[in-house]
């Protein structure tokens, strides 16, 4: 069977590496590139743990083949946080308890993500609830999840204000 | 939970991807978006011996809108069509992929990924049926036009033949004496439907309904489109009585339909409700349509 090089562009970095076509991105992530924020859970889309961005869209990255990234920006989890600081997502799901065992978290930070940066405006709870409908959380009941969202966008808004 | 083996090609252009596909028909699956297909191949469900990667050919992407109708190219993701404009002038398509799943998913999934899958459950095919779309087929040897009501023919069966590609779906801009609903019923949000229904009430010049389409689906192997509709609807008056009526026929209709004995009752009543208040809601944004 034949193997395929790729080349991803995962948080900022150039990788290549050589897959066989049936192994998903979130494998290859996990296993070949040790980057192991990213859980899978259910492969087959429902739990939204695995969800990355893909070219700045939110994507499962166990409904992406790897070979089929080849030539993509991939951002996870790890890619938030800079120079050790804590993204201001993370920051709030800590300070919310916005997470308990924590499975769900990297996918609910990275899709998060994605709808503050569509919408740094985000107040309304439904809107949340809607936008992370997504991502399964079986620990702590979405509102505190809600919460954080709603805080790291206020804090999210004033950054950008504040650098303006 | 991990695919079988397969070769893999991402063909740049369409008539590559027609080549590739002719080598082998049978055995070779089209990997359109993904989020259905994937977790088939995950799940060991399909085990193509080949798989032809359809997203790198650009061709095969777009919106367009021309005269009277509006062209959606088959790899057009449908978080795309959500948000562009030209698409806005089939306000029911947009609706109806509002639905679909959640954003990660319609991020990949694809206009024509879905069509092509045929899953009876999914939003798609009932839609481009009420909506009376026109699908591209093309082999290397022709292209044809299917009309989408047609297209389906069982649980994940459609008429594509194994060496066709559904290249793009042409969906007539609905008259502006028309209206549309959208109603569906799922477990969860962003669950399959349990039932859903779309439909579009067009009226005539003296307010009487000139033509009622109609679409269920979640309720049987394929959408239904039922053609008594007209029959009962063209030149009536849209009344209370005839959206009653007609819900109630489509739940005594899906009666010999539903695949689940336990549901059946539960799924023709939604069913016979959601049509009901899809007729209304139409009906009135028909008359908003018709003042403006």
């Amino acid at each position: 069977m034949s193997m395929h090089q790729i080349s991803i562009t995962v948080n900022g970095q150039v990788v290549e590496c050589e897959v066989e076509p049936r192994q998903h991105l979130g494998d290859v992530l996990r296993e070949r590139l040790a980057l192991r924020g990213t859980h899978l859970g259910c492969e087959h889309g429902v739990c939204g743990a695995c969800t990355v961005l893909l070219d700045g869209d939110p994507v499962r990255s166990c409904l992406l083949l790897a070979v089929q990234a080849d030539g993509a920006e991939v951002r996870t989890v790890e890619g938030l946080a800079e120079a050790g600081q804590l993204h201001p997502l993370q920051r709030a799901f800590r300070d919310h308890h916005a997470l308990q065992c924590g499975f769900c978290t990297p996918g609910m930070l990275m899709t998060a993500l994605y709808v503050v940066g569509q919408n740094p405006e985000i107040e309304d709870e439904l809107e949340i609830r809607e936008a992370l409908s997504g991502n399964l959380c079986r620990c702590t009941g979405y509102q505190n999840i809600v919460d954080a969202v709603r805080d790291a966008a206020i804090e999210m808004r004033a950054r950008v204000g504040g650098e303006g | 939970m991990k695919a079988a083996k397969f070769e893999y090609c991402a063909p740049s252009s369409l008539e590559e991807a027609l080549e590739v596909l002719a080598a082998d028909p049978e055995e070779t699956s089209l990997l359109a978006g993904g989020q259905s297909l994937v977790p088939m191949l995950n799940m060991r469900l399909a085990r193509p011996a080949v798989l032809v990667d359809l997203n790198r050919i650009p061709e095969l992407c777009g919106v367009e809108r021309n005269d009277g109708t509006v062209r959606i190219g088959a790899m057009t993701r449908q978080h795309a069509v959500e948000v562009d404009g030209r698409a806005g002038a089939v306000p029911l398509l947009v609706e109806a992929i509002r639905h679909i799943a959640h954003l990660p998913i319609r991020t990949r999934g694809t206009v024509g990924g879905s069509i092509a899958h045929a899953d009876p459950h999914a939003e798609l095919p009932a839609t481009v049926g009420v909506l009376d779309a026109r699908l591209l087929l093309r082999s290397r040897a022709r292209v044809r036009s299917v009309v989408a009501e047609e297209f389906f023919v069982g649980p994940l069966m459609t008429l594509r033949e194994p060496d066709e590609i559904l290249e793009a779906v042409e969906i007539p801009v609905p008259s502006s004496r028309s209206g549309w609903a959208f109603r569906e019923v799922a477990r969860t949000h962003g669950a399959f439907a349990l039932v859903g229904v779309a439909t579009v009430v067009t009226l005539g010049g003296d307010g009487g309904v000139e033509q009622i389409r109609l679409g269920v689906f979640g309720v049987g192997g394929l959408p239904y489109l039922p053609d008594w509709v007209g029959e009962l609807a063209n030149g009536a008056q849209p009344t209370e009585a005839l959206f009653l009526e007609i819900g109630v026929r489509v739940g005594q209709g899906l009666d010999s339909r539903s695949h689940s004995a336990q549901n059946d009752v539960y799924r023709s009543e939604v069913a016979a409700t959601l049509t009901e208040r899809a007729l209304r809601e139409a009906t009135r944004r028909a008359l908003e349509a018709a003042e403006a």
